[in-house]
C-alpha cells in the first residue's frame, strides 16, 4: 500500500506539472479529502445499523446458528476459524450481499468479518490467510445481477440489456477462481 | 431476473424483521441490544476514517492530474490492434479505483456509442464483474488497523488485471 501511494501522489504530481494542470490536482486534493469525510459520514451510519442488528443476531444467539448451518460451506475455504465462531456468520452475510448486490449490507458486514477474524489473529499487526482470502473474495466481487449497469444500459433502449448478465456472472466467477491462484501462488512463493 | 430482482429488495428487511423478532422471542432488550451494538459504529469509522482520507486524496489527484490520459494514450494503440474499443481503456483504469467515476464513464460510452456496441458491452461485464479495490482495501484494512498486508496488495491487482482481460474475451467469444 506505501508503494502504491508513493506512486499515485508522484505520478500526479508530475503529470499535473508537465500538463499544466498543479491548480486542477491541488483542487482535487481537497476534494478528495471532503470526499473521505463524506463517504466516512455515510459509513457511519450503515455500520452503526449493521453492528446494531449483528449485536441482536449475537445476543439470541441466532448468529451461532447460522454459523453452525454455513460451517460447512465456510470452513472448506477458511480452514483455520473454528466452526461456531461469528466470523462464519459475518463471512456467510457480507458473502449473501455481496451476491443480491446489497453493498449497503455487504461494506459493513465485511467490516464486522474483518474484525471477527482479527480476533483469531494471533500477530495483530499482519493479515492472516483468512483475512486475505476474505479481502481477495471480495475484490473479485462475486455478484448474481449487476442491477446498476443493466439499469443505465435500458435507460439507454438497449434492446437486451440483460444480455450482458450472463457473461459477467461467467467472468467474474472466472476471475475470482483465478484470484484464489494467484493468491495461493503467492502463498506458496513467499513461504 | 425478476426474481433476483424480488429477492434482493426483501432480503434485507425480511432479515432485519426475522433477526429482531427471533431476538424478542428469546426474551433478549432488542432495543438495548441495537443500541449497544451501534454504539461501536463510531469507533470503526474514526479507525478507517485516516486510511479512506489517504486513498481518496491519492485517486482524486491522479484522476485530476491528466496521468491517466497519458497511460491511455499510450495504451490505446495496442488495444486497437487486438480489435479492443479503446474507450473500454478508461472504465478499465477507473474501475479499481473509484466507483462513480466508473459509473458515470460507462454511462458517457453508453451514451456515445449506443447501449448495444461491443465498447458498452465489455464496460459493463468489467464494470460488473470487478470491484473499487482500492476502496475495499482502505476500509477492510483500516477496520483492523493493520499494517503488514504481506502479498495482498500485489495479488488483487494482479487478479484486477486478469479480471479485466477476462471480462473482454468473454464478450468477444460471447457477441
Amino acid at each position: 500500500m506505501n508503494i502504491i501511494w508513493v506512486i499515485l501522489i508522484a505520478v500526479s504530481i508530475v503529470a499535473a506539472f508537465w500538463t499544466g494542470g498543479l491548480e486542477a490536482v491541488t483542487r482535487a486534493m481537497f476534494d478528495g479529502a471532503k470526499a473521505a469525510v463524506e463517504i466516512s459520514l455515510f459509513l457511519l451510519g450503515i455500520v452503526s445499523l449493521w453492528l446494531g442488528i449483528t449485536k441482536i443476531i449475537e445476543d439470541s444467539g441466532l448468529i451461532y446458528r447460522i454459523s453452525r448451518a454455513f460451517r460447512p460451506l465456510i470452513t472448506r475455504l477458511f480452514k483455520t476459524v473454528p466452526p461456531d465462531h461469528p466470523a462464519i456468520t459475518s463471512i456467510t452475510l457480507n458473502m449473501l450481499a455481496n451476491f443480491f448486490g446489497l453493498g449497503n449490507a455487504a461494506t459493513p458486514l465485511g467490516i464486522k468479518a474483518m474484525q471477527d477474524l482479527q480476533t483469531l489473529n494471533e500477530d495483530k499487526d499482519s493479515l492472516t490467510f483468512e483475512m486475505m482470502l476474505f479481502i481477495v473474495l471480495n475484490t473479485a466481487s462475486v455478484q448474481l445481477i449487476p442491477f446498476t449497469v443493466v439499469g443505465i444500459l435500458s435507460d439507454f433502449g438497449s434492446a437486451n440489456p440483460s444480455a450482458i448478465v450472463f457473461p459477467t456472472i461467467i467472468s467474474t466467477v472466472i476471475s475470482a477462481i483465478i484470484a484464489l491462484g494467484v493468491l495461493l501462488l503467492f502463498r506458496r512463493l513467499m513461504k | 431476473m425478476k426474481t433476483v430482482a424480488f429477492i434482493s429488495q426483501l432480503a434485507i428487511p425480511a432479515f432485519i424483521l426475522f433477526a429482531v423478532l427471533y431476538g424478542a422471542f428469546k426474551k433478549v432488550r432488542v432495543y438495548d441490544s441495537f443500541v449497544g451494538g451501534a454504539k461501536e459504529g463510531l469507533q470503526v469509522i474514526v479507525k478507517i476514517f485516516p486510511y479512506l482520507l489517504a486513498i481518496f486524496v491519492a485517486v482524486k489527484a491522479f484522476q485530476a492530474s491528466g496521468a491517466f490520459d497519458l497511460i491511455r494514450q499510450a495504451l490505446s494503440g495496442s488495444f486497437s490492434a487486438l480489435g479492443i474499443p479503446p474507450e473500454v481503456l478508461s472504465v478499465a483504469i477507473i474501475k479499481p479505483l473509484s466507483g462513480s467515476a466508473s459509473t458515470a464513464i460507462f454511462t458517457d460510452i453508453v451514451k456515445t456509442t449506443g447501449p448495444d456496441s461491443l465498447a458498452s458491452r465489455i464496460s459493463a461485464v468489467i464494470i460488473g464483474s470487478a470491484e473499487t479495490t482500492f476502496f475495499v482495501l482502505a476500509v477492510y484494512l483500516g477496520a483492523v488497523n493493520i499494517r503488514r498486508t504481506k502479498y495482498l496488495v500485489p495479488v488483487c491487482l494482479i487478479a484486477d488485471g486478469v479480471g479485466i482481460l477476462i471480462a473482454i474475451a468473454v464478450v468477444k467469444l460471447m457477441f
